[in-house]
This record gives structure tokens, sequence and C-alpha cells, in this order.
């Protein structure tokens, strides 16, 4: 959308970016949003300042890695420690952004949109990507990720500063039902927009292969678990499968 | 923290930034950097996506076994018990992600309720 940029075509990106801010009325989003109501707790707990705790969910934007950082500032752990502990938790957005820039990108699309898009790239934004961009058409898919991510992530940072202010006052059973929903969204979405039995048997298989990862060698039981597990889904998948269907064709019509 | 951090008012938010934002950032910018000319029906990106999905499994696992914060405060029993009724209601209703997890929240709540928080303190 360059050079042949015209009234209309911005017009419909502007639609399509108001389509995606319309998107965070939905469960996935509404799930996200009241796991940082337990953030929120989680931060007051731990002594950080309102401040921190806000520009941590705006910063990283990564409910894992915010966990883990908070963590380590309540428990005084030293810079590089810390550094090294959240960049383990962040490498699982590599191959979700490895494997999303893909779906997002239209012909001729400006790198710095790529860039831009994938600082909001996390397992939320990544599952209802994965699941509603492969039936939009190519050049819609930025602009209504765009407003999707945008309007999540300044909504999850005011959740999170708000639930700081409120949390004092939240009884422990409900802050755990809180963070509970966060697990089993994510296990029932995921399992929802999986379209090959690849994905699938990797949920599977990583769910099961934590905990003997977390035993063997817990600084990268995640890291072992993603590779793995999902280099062995992806093997069964292909030694045992019929020829493969066309694979999440682009302009496939919803089944 | 140390040095640094603690004898500035906004080190704090400093540390967030570089011990925090910068790590995860990196792998951000790193993945459009290798996404360059994969398309999005070859075959390295099956084998990508797995291991996406295997490493968000892997967290899904971790924040169910190993939690932390209020959730910590219930029985590990109670929080494997609940997943498993939530994904099986899910399964069951022609696969409703909002009522799994509504079902799997329930559990949790109602059995913590009448069993009691007994989880490492």
């Amino acid at each position: 959308m360059t050079d042949q940029a015209t009234d209309s075509s911005e017009t419909t990106a502007v639609n399509w970016f108001l389509r995606g801010m319309r998107g965070v009325l939905s469960v996935p989003a509404f799930i996200l949003l009241f796991s940082f109501v337990g953030f929120g707790a989680l931060c007051r707990e731990s002594g950080l300042t309102v401040w921190a705790a806000a520009l941590t969910t705006a910063s990283l934007w990564a409910l894992p890695g915010q966990v883990v950082l908070v963590g380590s500032m309540a428990a005084g752990v030293g810079f590089l420690a810390t550094a090294i502990a959240v960049g383990l938790s962040a490498v699982r957005l590599l191959p979700m952004t490895v494997s999303l820039i893909p779906v997002l990108r239209a012909p001729g699309i400006a790198r710095w949109k790529l860039f831009f898009a994938s600082y909001f790239i996390a397992v939320t934004a990544w599952v209802v990507a994965m699941q509603r961009l492969p039936s939009l058409p190519r050049e819609a898919r930025f602009p209504f990720f765009a407003g999707f991510t945008v309007t999540l992530a300044s909504s999850g940072t005011i959740v999170t500063a708000a639930s700081f202010m409120l949390a004092a006052n939240l009884p422990t059973l409900l802050s755990a039902g809180l963070v509970f929903l966060t697990p089993i969204y994510f296990l029932t979405s995921l399992f929802a927009a999986a379209r090959l039995r690849s994905d699938r048997l990797a949920l599977g298989l990583g769910v099961l292969l934590w905990p003997l990862f977390d035993w063997l060698a817990p600084s990268y039981a995640l890291l072992l678990t993603g590779a793995v597990g999902g280099t062995a889904a992806y093997l069964v998948h292909r030694l045992t499968a019929e020829p493969a269907p066309a694979i999440e064709p682009a302009e496939a019509t919803e089944p | 923290m140390t040095g640094i951090f603690e004898t500035v008012p906004w080190g704090p938010l400093l540390f967030i930034l570089l011990a925090g934002a910068l790590p995860t950032q990196i792998f951000r910018w790193l993945g459009v950097v290798l996404a360059g000319r994969i398309r999005d029906d070859s075959e390295a990106l099956i084998w990508v996506r797995a291991v996406a999905t295997a490493l968000v499994a892997g967290v899904i696992a971790q924040l169910v076994l190993d939690p932390s914060g209020a959730l910590a405060e219930t029985q590990l029993w109670v929080r494997v018990g609940a997943m498993i009724v939530g994904f099986a209601a899910f399964y069951l209703t022609r696969r409703q992600v909002l009522v799994g997890v509504l079902a799997g929240a329930a559990t949790l709540l109602a059995v913590t309720a009448l069993t009691g928080l007994g989880g490492p303190a």
C-alpha cells in the first residue's frame, strides 16, 4: 500500500484497524485482561511501585517474562541473572514471531510495520492472529492485528495499574481463580486453533515433557520442552502422515 | 537489584527496561529478521509452529504445576483436576473455549472452597 495508496484503500485500512480494536471485546482478550488483574496484585505483593508495575506490562508485554522479572526484583537478583532469566522465558517469542510474520505480511508491506507488529506478539495475540488472520485478505491483516494488539496492550497496562491499586481488597481464592484463567485458556484456545495434527501433538507433548525437563534442567526447561516436543511432534506428523493437505492457504474459505 | 539501580529514584524503571524489556524484545526483532522470506505454507513453518506450540504448552504446565502468587496457595491435585475438567468440558461441547475456561475455573474455586487452601505458603 505504498505508491498506489488511494483514499479508498486507506479508508479500508482504518476500517480494519477499528475491527481489530473491537476484537478486544472477545473471550480471549477478557481472559488475558483478567490475568493482568492477578499480575497487578503480584506486583504489589512484590514491593514494586505502581509505575514500575505499569511499565513492566507496557514494555515487556509477555506475561511469563513479567512474572520472572518481578520475582527477580522481589528476590534482589542481580542485573545479569535477571536479564538471562527473562531472556530465556522470551525465547518462545522467536518461533512465534517467525511463524506469525509470514501470515501477517502483505506484498510490499513496509519493514517497519513488521517490527512494530512484532512488539505486540505474545501468546494471546498469536492465538487470535493464527485463528483469524488466515481468513482475512492480505492487506487487511496488518491493520486488523495493529488495532487488536495496540488496544489490548493499552488495556493490559491500565488493568495492571488499576488492579495494583485495588489489590489489597481481593481475597486469595479469587486471585487464584483469576491467575488460573491463563493456563486453562491457553490450553483450550491453542487446541481450538490447531489445524494440523502436529500442532495438537506438540501441545500434548509440551505439557507432558515440561515436568521431565524441569527436573533435569530447570533453567532450560521451557527451551528443551519447545525444541524436543515440537520437533518430535513434527517428525511424528511427517513420518506417519498421508500426503499433506494444502496448509492454511490464505484464500481458503473457512472450514 | 544492585549498584546504579538503587541509587536513583528511577533506578527500578531503568532496571525493568534493561533487564526485562530489552531481553524480551530482542527475540521478537530476531523473529522478524529470520521470518525474512519464509512462506506461510512452507514445511519449515510447520516445524517452527510446532516448536512454538510446545513451548507455550510448557508455559501451561509451569503455570499449573509450579505457579507463583495466589495460585501457589491452592493444592496441586486441585489445579491438575480443574485443568482436566476444563479441557473435558471444552472437548465435549464441540470445542467451546469459554465453556472449558469457566468449567475449569469453577472447579478450582469450588473444590478449593470445600477442601481449603493447602499449598505451600
